[in-house]
């Protein structure tokens, strides 16, 4: 049967990602920021020397960092009440069965532990600030491919790679969400794929939110050698609070010379969470960076995945999507430096916004003196599926190098009564007819991942359409 | 008596301010087929768009009624739940939507049973194969950069599919070239029988050629203004409507 049923709309509540956990986390810091829980944090976490130092510094950062005068307001959002770091009652496993029920409940919910035996060369699962299940297949593992929690690549064979790449792509200076990563961020995967090495089937990280008013901070990074190849997916839910939560993930990837590293992110948060996550990937020559993000939720997004050209022939693809629905704010977009002859960047997003929704596109993209036949292609395609909606792009371009080919579109359009009209003389109810005409908008991004992902993309779709009653 | 399939009272249609049509009726019983003629403008499509319930029209008098069921307010979903289909003149074209998952989303909604993948596609390829329609065309994106004949084949299929228990044909046969209108037209009679009906729009002869008329009824000025049997679609295709003006019944 083919997985792309974008007519399949059957019934699906937002159950499934609002389930709260009834577990008590084991230990968790006062809400706030002050030396004293980075330190707890760092005491928690039995952190080496270099990496308390390194937390602590991040929050000095912090403190004299202002916050973004641009984009929209973060008014809710409030650090005093927000606590950073939350133990759930489980010791990290490698087997399913020894991880606690009621947290092994939400992720069989979520489909996670079924999509590793079917189709995952290894699977992370992290529930509030702490990774609870991880594992490789074995088959993986012999190839020399490394895929644990940051933990225990901070402590490992791997300890001087990762202190040697941990935000250094994206430094803790950057901005003061950065900052605040710095200082307590916990949890997230470590990837090493050696040279000519090419993992065939894709690994999950999932983390799943479950603490009311708190902070989830996971660090991925993923370092490819030559010639390597590797698809790695991301998962992120929560379910929804009447305070606000705080996302800021931090993502590093490095793509070495001839490999490829595509990076799939479906998001999906509930309505309270302030979702300030940052992405980058710096790619060697002819190396190939694919992102593709499915952000759906969220009250206020901030997301620019950046891919760092920096090798003669390096590729970027960004293809993404956002949804946004009533009393949302979803700030996202990518960035593009062009540093390498000949490299190349296509970016395709589209936006839907509804029921007063916001979103907003940027595209920063730079090209440097030297980056002579650089390509860049950028389309950008809103949906607006009433007229209190709202939908902008910002591009901001930067070309200072003469031989450079740029092609950039964007189109803002409202959903054709029309064409609903049109469904619908086909027996299909209004709002499946809407879910499937902004199914068919969003395939093109659908078809990019994979098939259970597509499924869960287009059953998100209905469910934002249907407001989650079914 | 049974009930008639189509009974349209004193139907008054409005865009805006402006009035199209004004207390046109119409009678369409099972097992009848019907051809609607009339100028360019004169309202035909806002006719067929009035009996599917377009939310681009406004019924600001009047009632159609199908199986005895006032359906003046129904939603377009619901008529075509009750059998009432509509071939349009200007298909939709849906992007990222194909053929196939539209069609079974459709015959799923319209049955209140998605059909069996395997056996819908069975059913599927023998009516694109009877139609003419290559195959390949279930999977592309519904009517994005069909020609206007395709298109029209595609409203065939579809009416094939559903199988409603009332086919309005808006121009189902405009842009088609001569071997594809007897297609549409060989596709018209595999679909009718004694339990259906038909309503045909069309400026041509040839399509009506090979198909059973049972009545045929002129627009103008904003109602129907003659109706007689098939000898009519003759009489107007060679001396066009001034030719039968004299004949107007009211
Ligand atoms: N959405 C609309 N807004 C304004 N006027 C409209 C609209 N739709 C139809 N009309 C007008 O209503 C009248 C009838 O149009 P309609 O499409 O029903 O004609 P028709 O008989 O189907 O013509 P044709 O033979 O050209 O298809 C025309 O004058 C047309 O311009
Ligand atoms: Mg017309």
């Amino acid at each position: 049967m083919s997985a792309r049923e974008l007519t399949e709309y059957e019934e699906y509540s937002r159950e499934v990602y609002d389930r709260k956990g009834t577990d008590a986390p084991k230990f968790q810091v006062k809400s706030g920021l002050t030396p004293e829980i980075i330190s707890t944090i760092s005491d928690e976490k039995r952190d080496p020397d270099w990496m308390r130092a390194f937390r602590l510094q991040s929050l000095e950062i912090y403190e004299r960092t202002a916050l973004p005068t641009w984009g929209y307001p973060l008014d809710g959002l409030d650090m005093a009440n927000i606590v950073t770091y939350v133990r759930p009652d489980a010791r990290q496993s490698h087997d399913w069965d020894t991880v606690p029920d009621e947290i092994k409940n939400t992720f069989e919910a979520l489909g996670i532990p079924e999509a590793e035996r079917t189709g995952l060369a290894g699977v992370g699962a992290q529930y509030d600030s702490e990774v609870v299940y991880h594992s490789i297949k074995q088959e993986v593992a012999d190839l020399g491919v490394v895929y644990t929690d940051m933990d225990s690549a901070l402590r490992g064979e791997y300890a001087e790679m990762v202190r040697e790449h941990f935000m250094k792509l994206l430094p803790a200076t950057e901005h003061k969400f950065l900052a605040l990563h710095g200082a307590v961020w916990s949890g997230g995967s470590f990837v090493y794929v050696p040279d000519g090495v090419a993992v065939d089937i894709p690994l999950q990280s999932y983390f799943r939110f479950n603490a009311a008013g708190a902070g989830q901070f996971e660090h991925t990074l993923i370092i490819l050698g030559k010639n390597a190849s590797l698809h790695f997916i991301e998962g992120c839910s929560a379910p929804k609070y009447n305070v606000a939560n705080l996302h800021a993930g931090c993502v590093e990837l490095y793509v070495g010379e001839g490999s490829r590293l595509r990076y799939s992110t479906i998001e999906n948060w509930s309505r309270n969470m302030y979702n300030l996550n940052s992405k980058r990937a710096t790619v060697e020559r002819g190396g190939t960076i694919e992102w593709v993000s499915g952000s759906f939720g969220s009250h206020t997004s901030f997301l620019y995945p950046m891919s760092i050209l920096r090798g003669d022939d390096a590729r970027c693809e960004y293809t993404g999507i956002t949804f946004a629905g009533a009393g949302q704010e979803l700030d996202t977009g990518t960035q593009v430096a062009h540093i390498g002859r000949n490299t190349s960047s296509r970016i395709s997003a589209k936006s839907i916004s509804k029921n007063g929704g916001k979103s907003t596109f940027r595209g920063g993209i730079t090209v440097s003196e030297n980056a002579e036949g650089s390509r860049i292609s950028v389309s950008c395609d809103s949906l607006m599926l009433d007229s209190e909606s709202r939908s902008d792009t910002v591009p901001v371009i930067d070309v200072r190098c003469d031989d450079t080919d740029i092609g950039y579109e964007a189109k803002i359009g409202r959903i054709s009564e029309q064409s609903i009209y049109y469904l619908m003389s086909r027996g299909l109810s209004e709002n499946d007819a809407k879910g499937m005409i902004v199914g068919g908008f969003a395939e093109p991004i659908s078809k990019e991942l994979p098939l259970e992902y597509a499924v869960e993309m287009n059953r998100l779709i209905s469910l934002e359409i249907t407001g989650g009653v079914s | 008596m049974t009930k008639p399939l189509l009974d349209v009272r004193n139907l008054h249609v409005n865009v805006g301010e402006k009035l199209i049509l004004r207390g046109l009726n119409l009678t369409v019983n099972a097992g009848e087929t019907h051809v609607i003629m009339g100028q360019n403008g004169s309202g035909k499509s806002t006719l067929a768009a009035a009996i599917m319930g377009s939310p681009m029209f406004d019924v600001s008098d009047g009632t159609v009624e199908f199986l005895g069921e006032d359906i003046t307010r129904l939603s377009p979903d619901k008529r075509a739940k009750l059998g009432v289909f509509l071939s349009f003149q200007n298909p939709e074209e849906i992007p990222g939507v194909t053929v196939e998952n539209f069609l079974r989303a459709a015959v799923g909604a319209v049955t209140g049973e998605t059909p069996r993948l395997f056996k819908f596609q069975k059913e599927l390829f023998a009516k694109m194969d009877e139609l003419g329609l290559d195959r390949v065309y279930a999977s592309r994106e519904l009517n994005v950069g069909f020609s206007g004949g395709e298109k029209k084949k595609t409203e065939i299929l579809q009416l094939l599919m559903l199988n409603p228990k009332l086919a309005i044909l808006d121009e189902a046969d405009s842009g088609l070239d001569v071997d594809a209108v007897r297609v549409v037209s060989d596709g018209i009679n595999k679909y009718r029988n004694a339990d259906n009906a038909m309503l045909i729009i069309t400026h041509n002869q040839r399509l009506v050629d090979d198909i059973k008329v049972d009545y045929v009824h002129v627009l103008d000025d904003k109602h129907i203004t003659l109706t007689g049997g098939a000898e009519l679609i003759s009489r107007i295709a060679d001396g066009g409507f001034a030719a039968v003006h004299g004949d107007i019944t009211e």
